[in-house]
């Protein structure tokens, strides 16, 4: 009898095929969910933006988004520029000076600790340390707040990418003299350079669509705030959720949500396409 | 942590005043440069020493006031001042929960997928979609599920969804957030697996499920079960995707449909109009739910730990 006419050979293709169908079956729920998100949010999303989205303020009657998209925008930027210091430091410590030793261990498992916080907790934590004290909400605590979010993930880039460069370059640097500080930031550092890009984009995207740490810190404003981080400064994740939660009885202000979220989303989107671009220059 | 680069004086004997002092001041940079950044990397320790320490000392007073009450009361009433943790652990759990249900099957069916069956031509595509899914903002889900999901749900099932909100419906928006994310983890864990072994196991007449089920998942387990924990870490702290559709019930409400509360979608909804004993209990809620996450990415931390991604 031929082998493929046996019951147990014929069993085990039909479970396979079963199983194989069952994948399908997943990948086309798992997409469909995640297009169904994207399709309400370009429906609903297109036809609340126009030009004047982009330059008019927040106000109860409608408006635009202006002053909100520059509060995330000037919120994000200093969370990323002091979370770029400060996690490639931190980074680079771990990766050059660390060694083996059981300092590195904890910190790099706190890292990781801090990676996947949640990130109301930040905002707990921000409005305890810096808000009570302070005694208003303030761009300053956003700033704040985000940074913590973004450290985390600066550091794990930095750390992997120069984990990338060859020991052997390292050596090249010292037997021609150089210092061990002159090879990290003339070696180490330009050959990594991509790579440690492409993390601080992909945290600045991350950060600039969160939205929990901002409820106790910055807090939300439906004024024009540029660079007054002293006192509470609009931004685009706030405006969402206050306009779909307690102003979600005004229905023009429920459809700039929706712009927002489109504004929102594609900017991230886009971020992650550079980030992605970046790190394939380097490879 | 290396020791002084700093060069012995006899050493440099033969050169000149100048050069002598170049080198020195250069060793010196490099010993600053070092106490600089390892300054920078304690930074990041005192860090989470300081975020659980001021979480602590702002939820002392309730903690002191409600004692073991917080934890048996089943009720969060601010007007009478009775603040029971139970409902929104209670909610944080089960939501978390059903994510896990939904989500594990599917991102490990879109995994395998991605690894075993797919054509070459849309392998790479659809792994960058969804990684850029990945990167969706959690409130886009949030609203979502309060448009599109809770109203459909409430119409095709009336009887089970009476109000379409609930800790059903936050569980099911949960779990679409971190399709994606497994996803990624899992498919990343499976490439890690060397083509040798699946070749042998095909060359002895295994079918493809033969080979994912024997071969592949068993190698990989541990980062499978990791990237899992992963996700229900960020399930359990999810804000945004969870406030918009659990319907905030402040009552215990021990049912699978039922409206009910989470930890941070309570802390979300109440935080910012809150003082005194009801701000000192939600700063206790909050210590809860990062010592609940503290314990799982742990726990996802040791099962990754061998595994050669290393994921956010």
């Amino acid at each position: 009898m031929n082998i493929s006419q046996t019951p147990l050979y014929r069993r085990r293709k039909r479970l396979n095929q079963l199983v194989m169908v069952l994948c399908q079956l997943a990948t086309l729920i798992g997409f469909a969910f995640l297009f169904a998100i994207l399709f309400t949010l370009v429906t609903k999303g297109l036809g609340a933006i126009s030009p004047s989205t982009f330059v008019e303020r927040t106000r109860m009657t409608g408006g635009g988004l202006g002053n909100a998209i520059w509060g995330t925008f000037v919120m994000t930027c200093a969370a990323t520029v002091i979370g770029t210091v400060i996690g490639v430091a931190a980074g680079t410590w771990l990766a050059e000076y660390s060694g083996k030793g059981v300092m590195a261990k904890i910190i790099r498992f706190i890292n990781d600790i801090l990676l996947s916080a949640p990130s109301i907790i930040i905002g707990l934590f921000i409005y305890a340390v810096v808000v009570v004290p302070m005694g208003n909400f303030s761009g300053w605590a956003g700033v704040l707040a985000l940074t913590v979010i973004i450290v985390p993930v600066v550091i794990r880039s930095t750390e992997d990418m120069l984990r990338l460069i060859p020991n052997s370059l390292r050596e090249a640097a010292a037997a021609l003299g150089a210092h061990r500080w002159w090879i990290i930031v003339r070696v180490c550092y330009s050959g990594a350079r991509a790579g440690i890009l492409t993390g601080i984009l992909l945290g600045f995207a991350r950060i600039s669509g969160e939205t929990a740490p901002l409820l106790f810190t910055s807090l939300n404003s439906n004024q024009w705030n540029f660079f007054d981080l002293g006192s509470e400064m609009a931004n685009l994740p706030m405006t969402i959720y206050q306009n779909m939660t307690i102003n979600a009885f005004i229905p023009d202000l429920v459809a700039l949500a929706w712009g927002g979220a489109l504004i929102l989303t594609a900017a991230i989107l886009i971020l992650n396409i550079a980030a992605r671009y970046f790190s394939r220059q380097r490879s | 942590m290396s020791t002084s680069n700093a060069i012995p004086a006899s050493g440099l004997k033969h050169l000149s005043d100048a050069t002598r002092k170049r080198l020195q001041r250069k060793a010196r940079i490099d010993v600053w440069f070092e106490r600089t950044l390892f300054a920078f990397a304690l930074a990041v320790l005192l860090l989470l020493g300081a975020i659980i320490a001021s979480l602590m000392l702002s939820s002392w007073p309730a903690i002191q006031r409600y004692g073991i009450d917080f934890f048996t009361e089943n009720r969060w009433a601010a007007n009478v001042e009775v603040f029971g943790a139970l409902p929104a652990i209670y909610g944080t759990l089960l939501t978390s929960f059903i994510a896990i249900v939904i989500a594990v099957p599917v991102s490990f069916g879109i995994a395998i997928f991605l690894t075993e069956q797919c054509p070459g031509f849309l392998r790479q595509p659809l792994s960058t979609l969804i990684e850029l899914l990945a990167g969706i903002p959690s409130i886009i889900y949030g609203m979502w599920g309060m448009e599109v999901l809770a109203p459909l749900l409430r119409t095709w099932f009336p009887s089970v969804f009476p109000a379409g909100t609930g800790l059903a419906t936050a569980g099911i928006i949960l779990a679409v957030m971190i399709i994606p994310f497994i996803t990624a983890v899992a498919r990343d864990v499976i490439n890690t697996v060397p083509a040798v072994m699946r070749e042998s196991a095909y060359g002895l007449g295994c079918t493809t499920w033969e080979v994912t089920r024997r071969v592949i998942l068993p190698s990989v387990k541990g980062g499978l079960v990791g990237g899992v924990v992963l996700g229900l870490g960020r399930a359990l702290g999810e804000t945004m995707a969870v406030t918009f559709v659990i319907g905030n019930n402040l009552f215990l409400n021990t049912t699978l449909t039922g409206q009910g509360t989470s930890i941070a979608a309570l802390i979300a909804n109440q935080f910012s109009e809150s003082d005194g004993n009801q701000r000192s209990a939600l700063l206790a809620l909050g210590l809860i739910l990062f010592l609940i996450t503290f314990a799982v990415l742990a726990f996802a931390r040791y099962l990754l730990r061998n595994s050669t991604g290393r994921h956010a």
